[in-house]
């Protein structure tokens, strides 16, 4: 037992140490300080405009300054912290230990790309520094071109240069997942986290090309006059909308599918069984990724898109729901007869099927034509796609975070604060969105911060939930730092899960593995004896 | 790590002069073409051109005609995608007019 092991963290300290590194693991570390500071931003934005929209008038702010914060929050949460959020920090960190190698495939282009990001991200800020933009984060013609008064430029070169970033994660997980994989480590035999990320790197690679094209059009139709979106010069501003949703809607899947991934690991090991139908599974994450596309028209009933054309895509809408019930079956028939530990990364996996499957099961209401023009731009909306970006993917992000968290610094939280703070989260988000559900149903619109008196006990509710979401962020990021600190060292395997990142030590030293693994086992073999043999790492 | 397929495959100049003239008199087929107004097939005859341009390029210089499989799966995949992309937005385009524009009341 030495006294101080060498591995990631310590192997140098020097700030030039981390601002050149090439090891993946550092990298996904300093992605997941730049989007917690991007989730703390949109957070702010969304506090700042949930006081305002408990009272019915106009209190806080002018309407001018509401636009700009609701356009804040969605930028910040989507662009610079939910696309990012899984593959950047988790899947960078995770990706290259689960397929048994040393890093990804292209060291260097991985660090240009949080590089690209943070450029992107600084961009966006300045849009915000210099007074904002007020289109929503849907950059909707011609509020983003012929009426634009604010930053959108700005904020547009920052997403799409943040984009690049995206693309280049996504080359690099392919080329990863191709070429890089243990001996014996078959396709059939990667963790469903490695599945999920494939599927996505897809979607981020078809997808995100377009969403660039089109920011850069909008900027073409501004500087040269030529008529793409503007009818005045012979364009049409609903080109915009399916040009967007070529990519936004996918978008949504980038953003959920590694969640689904982190899902299956934790269910996977809080059982100690192997997913149910694990091959399905992973099918249905690549499913996901390709009728993703076929469905953007379903965001665009009420526009002037044809009548036709609305048919076609709420019918493929409906399709994209059956390898999402695929995976909510298969959790669920996983945890039949498992041996269940509600540790907190469970806590957070069960948290996110139920309101994922809520958040899904919504979107087919808004998939379905006339139920859609009911409420369509309503507050339905707005609590739909909460549950499935909030009570689906940050659910599980966080999920992730505890679950890796051991295996990332070494150290473990503090488990009662953690099963508190999940439960608290849990409830906070429940008490935000859910009277949203009903007070979109009867009618309140979304994005207006002035309205009739008696949706207020809606908002008053929605504001306490936020408040209670807030208190459990705050809590977690306190013991999370707290755990830094003084927290237990953690051993090599502290949940005693199968896979090849429990297998090394924690933290992993810089090169992951001393010798090359090799993989004569099926992924989440819990039968394994490897999962219960007695820990006799050295706790340095 | 290195298969046989990661190898280069090295061309000949004249490869790549060939298909500079080939670019070259696609170009000025291109411009041609434009002084004449072949009606609604204006835009797909550029259209064409533009394509058998972007597929000379694709396969010589950028060297997919001589990559493995999992290459020509990825270029086509882009293709795919981008039909996908035209063919869901004709879908509102092509069939707007189906129905006769609502009178006023």
């Amino acid at each position: 037992m030495t006294k101080s092991r060498t591995h990631y963290l310590n192997v140098n300290h020097t700030v030039g140490s981390w601002l050149f590194t090439v090891d993946h693991k550092r990298i996904g570390l300093m992605y997941l300080g730049t989007i917690l500071f991007f989730f703390l931003l949109g957070g702010i934005a969304a506090v700042l405009f949930r006081v305002e929209l408990m009272t019915p008038g106009s209190t806080l702010m002018e309407s001018e300054t509401y636009n700009r914060l609701f356009t804040m929050h969605g930028i910040t949460m989507i662009f610079f912290f939910l696309v990012p959020s899984i593959p950047a920090v988790l899947g960078n960190f995770l990706l290259p230990i689960m397929l048994g190698a040393k890093d990804l495939a292209f060291p260097k282009l991985n660090l240009a790309s949080w590089y690209v990001f943070t450029i992107g991200g600084l961009l966006g800020l300045g849009s915000i520094i210099f007074g904002g933009v007020d289109t929503g984060w849907t950059f909707y013609t011609p509020y983003s071109s012929t009426y634009a008064n604010s930053q959108v430029i700005l904020a547009a070169l920052g997403i799409f240069i943040a984009g690049f970033a995206s693309i280049m994660t996504g080359l690099n997980f392919i080329v990863t997942i191709h070429k890089m994989r243990a001996p014996g480590l078959t396709w059939f035999r990667l963790p469903l986290f490695v599945w999920a990320h494939y599927a996505t790197s897809i979607i981020i690679i078809l997808g995100t090309p377009v969403i660039a094209i089109t920011i850069l059009l909008v900027a073409i139709e501004r500087i040269f006059q030529v008529g793409i979106f503007d009818p005045a010069l012979g364009g049409d501003p609903v080109l915009f909308q399916h040009l967007f949703w070529f990519y936004s809607h996918p978008a949504v899947y980038i953003m959920i599918l590694p969640g689904m991934g982190v899902i299956s690991e934790i269910i996977a090991c809080f059982s100690r069984k192997r997913i149910f139908g694990y091959k399905v599974v992973a099918m249905s994450s690549l499913a996901i990724a390709i009728l993703g596309f076929f469905v953007w028209g379903h965001h665009m009933f009420v526009s002037s898109q044809s009548m036709y054309a609305g048919m076609v895509f709420s019918i493929l809408s409906f399709l994209v729901a059956i390898p999402s019930a695929i995976k909510v079956f298969n959790w669920t028939a996983t945890l039949y007869g498992g041996s269940i530990k509600l540790d907190t990364p469970m806590l957070y996996a069960l948290g996110f099927i139920g309101l994922f499957t809520i958040g899904g099961l919504t979107g087919l209401f808004l998939a379905t034509m006339a139920i859609n023009i009911h409420v369509h731009d309503t507050y339905f909306v707005v609590a739909h796609f909460h549950y499935v970006m909030v009570g689906g993917m940050v659910m599980a992000f966080f999920g992730g975070l505890h679950f890796w968290w051991p295996k990332m610094t070494g150290r473990h939280f503090s488990e009662m604060l953690g099963r508190i703070t999940a439960v608290v989260i849990f409830i906070g988000f429940n008490l935000t969105f859910f009277p949203q559900f009903i007070v979109g149903y009867l009618g309140m619109p979304r994005r207006y911060h002035i309205y009739p008196e008696e949706f207020q006990i809606f908002h008053v509710l929605s504001t306490a939930g936020a408040a209670v979401l807030a208190v459990g962020y705050l809590l977690m990021a306190a013991y999370l730092f707290h755990s830094l600190i003084l927290g237990k060292r953690s051993s090599r395997n502290p949940w005693k899960a199968i896979g090849l990142e429990w297998t090394i030590p924690s933290p992993p030293p810089t090169e992951n593995f001393i010798d090359t693994p090799v993989v004569d086992y099926e992924a989440y073999d819990y039968s394994l004896e490897r999962a219960y043999e007695d820990d006799e790492e050295d706790h340095s | 790590m290195s298969s046989p397929s990661d190898h280069h495959h090295v061309m000949p100049v004249r490869t790549y002069l060939n298909v500079f003239g080939a670019l070259l008199v696609l170009t000025v087929l291109t411009v041609v073409v434009a002084f004449f107004d072949l009606g609604p097939l204006n835009v797909a005859v550029a259209v064409t051109i533009a394509s058998a341009k972007a597929y000379v390029v694709l396969l010589y210089f950028m060297h997919v005609r001589y990559s493995n499989r999992i290459i020509w799966l990825t270029a086509a995949a882009g293709f795919v995608w981008f039909v996908l992309m035209l063919a869901l937005t004709l879908s509102d385009y092509a069939t707007r007019g189906w129905l006769p524009y609502p009178e006023a009341w």
